[in-house]
């Protein structure tokens, strides 16, 4: 039961070395299938236009599961309908190379059906071959999506109905309905002039990749005589009587032509030049730890909350910044879940000496709440003795706790003063530094033009800063 | 190089390309997708691919197709997206193809919530795709590591053809903290096993098929050869306090932060408890769970996760019913607070 692919081409491999048991000659397709004869044209056309040695194949699962045995090209085996997506990630990898998907029915139309909407839809620079036999040939003659109204398969015994199986699916139409395919063609493989058809258009599928134009799509309408339960010769008369009815032939798409060839060029940056393209390099500013004015009680566990929009999550970040210049470990954590619903945000920031823990601020040092609910929500979290920073300007209400240091802060005022009412953290942000104790204000200003990198930015922040500083030491005095 | 102050998600992209990955395929998934983000932005800058992938399952066999030719591919996610990659995960472990995967985990079943879980251990330490196979998996517990486990993941992938995953979860994710980052890997070991387009690859073949049964039994054993191997040289783990703990935590992640945090208070009360962490989850530590078993001054052990407890049961096993194994863990997203961890530590000793 096996048919034996004359004339071998360089496509092919001399013996089917893969194949199990002692016929290395011969496919294991049956007789009649039309496998083998379109195996034939493709590896024919590599040979012609001598891409054999730079192809790479991507066999499906479905009867051509095996191809691998035959072609003599790089070769890779593809899950059930994922083919397209590994042609995708060889053909992205090795731009230069080409790239075959080769597909069935059942693997392109059903399973893999998004697969191939997608990879034709980027318009992946791949040659795709479907073969289109209306049944499962592999597993056991099930229906397929191009299975007929009618038709008997071991799925639909009583025949595929409109009412349960819905109509059999036009894969060219429907990929010929997509921008970016550049040829999209269905032919039959029936009787020598069709197959000469056929051949065409394997050659003009393949070509098109080799002149980079694209995504190309051949719909191969093929034989199944054992899946048909037909002799070979009834099966070529079946496609043609009833198979071409229902998939019609023809074009449907062919722009290759028309279109610029795509720029597969590829430029990897060499592994040393990477740190830069990737913006590791080291910021100029240096620190010298030694001439900062710390605390030696600088461990801090800070919470800092309010409306989405306020620079709640920024603030945090420029703390740890300014704590990692200042040599000590940071964290920060986004309020993550369900504390994020209601509108408020809020992030936890540790600076401490020591090896950081658990990154949660659970009963913070610092509170700076920005929202009246933030301090509603929080001040009762802060520890005794704690300090409690609140934007003066937006929350008509007062802490309740008189254990704790209070610090009223009119900060959305002052940035509105000042032009710009986003500035209200770097604000709070000056009167932390004025204030406490494990801000070196130095550090903060050393810091601020890595963060706010535009001019005008970084002005209106520096003032903002200032005017923070002032109110902070004021306050501290 | 540069010290950053950068989110554990961003950490992995810019460890994975100074690794020498040129080639990113993903979904968007939260808590995953700040990884996405930050592979759009890089991978182009360095003449890399990424690429917005139709589905997860695209995705990972995108992924497979660009590990078959060679080069360092990866791909991340969470949790549910996971549960969609698997069929790729198999099928990556049979045709043994190097990559790297990221799972950054989040609450389940189903949907599920986006709050932090390790509820995905069973499915990626165990395999869970189809198949005696099993994935290396590495567990961060830092910004730091995600960058530094990213990088040796890929080494490790290549090292033993095999895919290997970084587990992480939301918290690590989303956490910012300094990053040391190294310098790029320059020399990377030819691959002649790859399919790469020329003419000396033709007889390359990257597939998971083996039809006679004393061949598929063959390579089977081969792999479990491979990962035998794999844990006789690359179990690595960290001990915190152990030398004359009487009772052994054990946690992983995010949890090993917390648990840290909770053993210097506990200390403080002068209770006798240390913590082991593994790094590497397969290969398990179960060597040095089973030597600590027997030692004299080790009482009992306990587990903690964010799940129902699933790495309890590889705990156990290295314990063997030499000590009490005693268990807790928090789901749905809620992580227990450093108060809650010292109240149940506490309790769970009172099996000494």
């Amino acid at each position: 039961m096996s048919v034996k692919i004359l004339g071998k081409s360089e496509g092919f491999y001399d013996t089917y070395e893969r194949r199990p048991g002692s016929n290395k000659e011969q496919t294991h397709y049956c007789p009649g299938c039309g496998h083998g004869i379109l195996h034939k044209m493709i590896a024919e056309a590599l040979t012609d236009y001598e891409v054999a040695e730079n192809c790479i194949f991507v066999s499906p699962v479905g009867c051509s599961v095996f191809a691998y045995y035959y072609f003599n090209a790089g070769n890779i085996q593809a899950a059930h309908g994922r083919a397209p997506a590994v042609a995708t990630g060889v053909k992205r990898a090795l731009p230069e190379s080409i790239v075959i998907s080769y597909q069935g029915d059942g693997d392109l139309a059903a399973i893999g059906g998004n697969e191939i909407l997608h990879a034709a839809n980027r318009g992946e620079a791949m040659t795709v071959f479907f073969v289109n036999n209306a049944i499962y040939g592999m597993t056991g003659g099930q229906m397929a999506p191009t299975t007929l109204i009618g038709q008997k398969t071991t799925t639909t015994p009583y025949g595929r109905t409109l009412q349960n199986e819905g109509y059999p699916m036009r894969m060219a139409e429907i990929i010929a309905s997509l921008e970016s395919p550049v040829y999209v063609e269905r032919v039959m493989l029936a009787d020598v002039r069709s197959k000469n058809a056929a051949r065409k258009a394997v050659r003009r599928g393949i070509k098109n990749q080799i002149e980079k134009k694209g995504f190309s799509f051949i719909e191969v309408l093929s034989t199944c005589p054992t899946g048909w339960k037909m002799t070979a010769p009834q099966s070529e008369e079946w496609i043609k009587s009833t198979l071409m009815q229902n998939f019609p032939l023809g074009v449907f798409k062919d722009i290759a032509q028309q279109v610029e060839p795509l720029d597969l060029s590829q430029n990897l940056a060499a592994p040393a030049r990477v740190p830069k393209l990737i913006g590791l390099e080291q910021d100029n500013v240096k620190f010298d730890s030694a001439s900062m004015k710390l605390s030696e009680t600088i461990d801090q566990e800070i919470k800092i909350a309010g409306f989405g929009g306020q620079g709640v999550l920024s603030l945090g970040v420029w703390l740890s910044e300014i704590g990692m210049r200042e040599d000590l470990e940071v964290s920060w954590i986004p309020s993550y879940g369900p504390e994020m619903r209601g509108g408020t945000a809020n992030c936890h920031v540790k600076l401490s000496r020591e090896a950081i823990g658990s990154p949660l601020v659970t009963h913070p040092t610092v509170l700076v709440a920005m929202n009246r609910p933030s301090l509603e929500k929080f001040e009762d979290d802060v520890i005794e003795g704690g300090a409690i920073l609140w934007d003066s300007s937006l929350i008509d209400i007062e802490p309740k706790r008189d254990d704790v240091i209070r610090i009223p802060i009119p900060a959305t005022e002052i940035a509105k003063e000042l032009g710009n009412t986003k500035t209200s953290n770097v604000v709070i942000l000056g009167v932390l530094a004025g204030y406490s104790d494990f801000l070196d204000p130095i550090v903060v200003q050393q810091v601020l033009p890595l963060i706010f990198k535009k001019r005008h930015l970084l002005e209106i922040n520096l003032k903002a800063f200032q005017k923070g500083l002032e109110l902070g030491r004021a306050l501290q005095a | 190089m540069a010290k950053q102050f950068v989110k554990g998600n961003e950490a992995i992209v810019k460890g994975a390309i100074l690794a020498g990955c040129r080639a990113y395929y993903g979904y968007p998934i939260t808590p995953a997708s700040e990884i996405a983000h930050a592979a759009a932005l890089y991978m182009p800058l360095v003449g890399g691919t990424f690429l917005q992938a139709e589905s997860e399952i695209a995705a990972i066999n995108m992924v497979y197709g660009a590990a078959g030719t060679g080069i360092r591919a990866m791909t991340a996610s969470s949790s549910p997206g996971f549960s969609l990659k698997q069929e790729g995960m198999s099928y990556l472990a049979g045709a043994e193809l190097p990559c790297v995967v990221v799972d950054i985990m989040r609450g389940g079943p189903g949907l599920g919530n986006i709050a932090p879980e390790q509820s995905d251990y069973n499915q990626v330490v165990k395999g869970g795709g189809h198949g005696n196979y099993k994935n290396i998996v590495l567990a961060p517990n830092s910004a730091q590591e995600m960058c530094d486990l990213t990088m040796l993941a890929f080494d490790l992938a290549d090292k033993y053809r095999n895919p290997a995953v970084v587990l992480a979860d939301g918290f690590i994710g989303q956490m910012m903290e300094p990053v040391d980052f190294p310098e790029p890997v320059e020399e990377f070991a030819e691959k002649k096993w790859a399919i790469r387009g020329v003419d000396g690859d033709r007889l390359n073949l990257i597939s998971s098929i083996e039809l006679d049964p004393d061949d598929l039994e063959r390579h089977n054993q081969k792999l479990q050869r491979k990962y035998e191997i794999i844990e006789n040289s690359e179990t690595r783990f960290e001990e915190y306090r152990l030398d004359d703990a009487d009772f052994i935590v054990i946690g992983y992640g995010i949890v090993s932060r917390m648990v840290h945090t909770a053993i210097d208070q506990l200390r403080i009360e002068g209770v006798k408890v240390g913590m082991l962490r593994p790094i590497t989850l397969m290969p398990f530590p179960t060597r040095r769970i089973t030597e600590l078993a027997a030692m004299d001054h080790v009482k009992a052990f306990s587990v903690i996760e964010l799940s129902n407890g699933q790495m309890v049961d590889d705990v156990r096993l290295a314990v063997n019913g030499a000590k009490p194994v005693e268990f807790y863990g928090r789901m749905g997203g809620n992580v227990p607070s450093i108060k809650e961890l010292v109240h149940e530590i506490k309790r769970m000793m009172r099996v000494l």
